[in-house]
């Protein structure tokens, strides 16, 4: 894992660098029509994929089969973001995209490259104050088990910005991705309640 | 997983290029090509997690949703929407919810908030059927998944499978909300591929299972949804979406009806009616629109046409429920939206 601030843009290098192997394998038929803007034409090479996370850069090489939730846990050690299902059914592994909650076990890290990921390890401040959502699980008790929590928060956290945190009715029908199987459903919805004026006031 | 090629294109002509650049033999049917788009994912790496999905060469076409197949448009000539919108964006989108009921009621029940910001409504439309026969490999008999293998969910557990337009070579459902939302409103479907850009009626996407269930839409390979268009109506204002399931949120319907109506005083002058959850395919019951047409819209008219759109049902030994579930979840709707203030 190395981290880097990108002054040049990898994609376009990417791009060019790519065009003539593209032009023998793929451009085959003809050599006239755009480009792909980025191939991985040996499916045994790795790719390399830039993602930041958390507001860091890394730089990674992995094989292409890669999802976004395994580069997170086994690439870059951020084991908060969890794996249940691996099939978009639980929501255990939901992170933030541009700010948009989405499932990490059903997005291809490759597909992510050059997107900003926040995982649970990015929600507390820098001095290790908690966020409001972080604070408001632990005050009401909104789990037991704690192996669906960084998904249920992250998700409430967007449920939040979203404005879909209304009323309750609302709360559990925008939350219903996140499966909890010791059903903390209540407290979830107090947690969320607690911390909706907070994220506003910050 | 399998190991695949990955390419990411930038538009529509590259996105096709890619598809086809490779020279390999194709099958005829897109959803069984080597070759498939990534656009949210959620079918495409699901099944290929489950090995149903073999694809050889993946194309990422993300980045066409910063094209027009990313924008949704409202006007006098009605709406388009891009095939890269997610359902979220679609279903969120005021003028979508204010003169497409039906559509933003459609989205907005399916699957989970996160999904919603993911799958786009082009993969939307073409995902597959939840037929646990057809999603674990470990079951041999599939004809969709192994063309001539036979039907394992003929004499399985066939609970959530379909009554409507099936046959004895595949009961699968078509499992979808949305589909039957642009059916309802005779949408039209925007299709570019390597033959050129065409349009096609919603209703002549997707093929009824016959005898060759693993043809699944009549896309060629290569071919790619570029948008949705949907004519202004008069019963457009007047319509919703009816979702009956066995839990109440995040689940895929039991029995649906997305339901549009024109009303002159009591009288139907127009109806519209798509039913999923029962069905092989996005099912327009053109039967109880006939039922419904020029008649009062009262209890009885409401019965005959409900039993009208259920008169060929072929239930199997655990799904003869749905018969009845859908013609209450189609009477429902229609008092429903005839009830509705516009």
């Amino acid at each position: 894992m190395t981290d880097q601030t990108r002054g040049w843009s990898r994609r376009n290098l990417l791009a060019t660098s790519i065009a003539s192997t593209v032009s023998v394998t793929l451009l085959g038929r003809s050599g006239a029509e755009a480009a792909p803007a980025t191939v991985q034409t040996n499916p045994r090479d790795p790719v390399n994929v830039t993602l930041r996370v958390n507001g860091r850069q890394h730089r990674l090489s992995f094989d292409v089969r890669t999802t976004l939730l395994d580069a997170l846990r086994e690439h870059m050690g951020l084991t908060g973001s969890k794996k249940g299902c691996d099939h978009g059914q639980c929501g255990a592994c939901t992170v933030l995209v541009n700010d948009r909650r989405v499932l990490s076990c059903l997005t291809l890290a490759a597909s992510a490259d050059g997107q900003e990921v926040t995982t649970i390890e990015g929600l507390a401040q820098s001095d290790g104050s908690l966020h409001p959502m972080q604070q408001a699980f632990i005050d009401h008790d909104a789990f037991q088990c704690g192996y669906c929590t960084p998904g249920q928060i992250l998700s409430a956290v967007a449920c939040v910005k979203e404005g879909h945190a209304g009323v309750d009715v609302e709360i559990r029908e925008y939350m219903s991705g996140n499966l909890c199987r010791c059903a903390a459903y209540p407290n979830i919805v107090d947690a969320i309640k607690q911390a909706r004026p907070k994220m506003k006031e910050a | 997983m399998r190991p695949f090629q990955f390419a990411r294109v930038e538009d529509v002509k590259a996105a096709i290029h890619a598809h086809t650049g490779g020279g390999r033999a194709d099958d005829v049917s897109a959803s069984n090509s080597p070759n498939q788009y990534l656009a949210g994912g959620t079918t495409l790496l699901d099944l290929m997690k489950l090995d149903v999905m073999r694809a050889a060469r993946v194309i990422d076409i993300n980045a066409l949703q910063q094209t027009n197949s990313g924008k949704i448009e409202f006007s006098s000539k009605g709406l388009r929407l891009g095939a890269m919108v997610r359902m979220a964006q679609a279903a969120d989108h005021p003028d979508v919810r204010k003169h497409f009921p039906v559509i933003g009621q459609a989205l907005q029940l399916a699957a989970s908030a996160q999904i919603r910001n993911m799958a786009s409504l082009g993969g939307n439309v073409l995902q597959r059927t939840r037929c646990s026969y057809f999603r674990d490999t470990s079951y041999p008999n599939c004809n969709k998944r192994i063309p001539g293998s036979g039907c394992a969910a003929l004499d399985g557990f066939n609970r959530s499978h379909a009554v409507l337009g099936v046959s004895d070579q595949c009961i699968a459902s078509y499992p979808g909300d949305f589909a039957q939302a642009l059916l309802a409103l005779d949408a039209r479907v925007e299709i570019d591929g390597p033959t050129g850009a065409r349009e096609i009626p919603f209703a002549g996407l997707h093929r009824p299972p016959g005898k060759t269930p693993h043809l699944e839409t009549t896309l060629a390979p290569a071919e790619l949804i570029t948008a949705f268009s949907v004519p202004p109506a008069p019963w457009a204002r007047r319509s919703l979406f009816l979702k009956i399931r066995d839990r109440e949120s995040y689940e895929f319907a039991l029995a649906s009806a997305a339901v549009a109506l024109e009303l002159d005083g009591g009288t139907v002058k127009q109806v519209r009616i798509a039913l999923g959850g029962v069905a092989a395919l996005p099912w327009r019951a053109k039967e109880a629109e006939a039922q419904l047409t020029g008649r009062q819209l009262d209890e009885q008219t409401i019965e005959s046409a409900a039993t009208a759109a259920f008169a060929q049902a072929r239930a199997r030994e655990h799904n003869a429920f749905k018969v009845e579930l859908g013609k209450r979840a189609l009477v429902r709707a229609l008092h429903q939206a005839a009830a509705l203030e516009i």
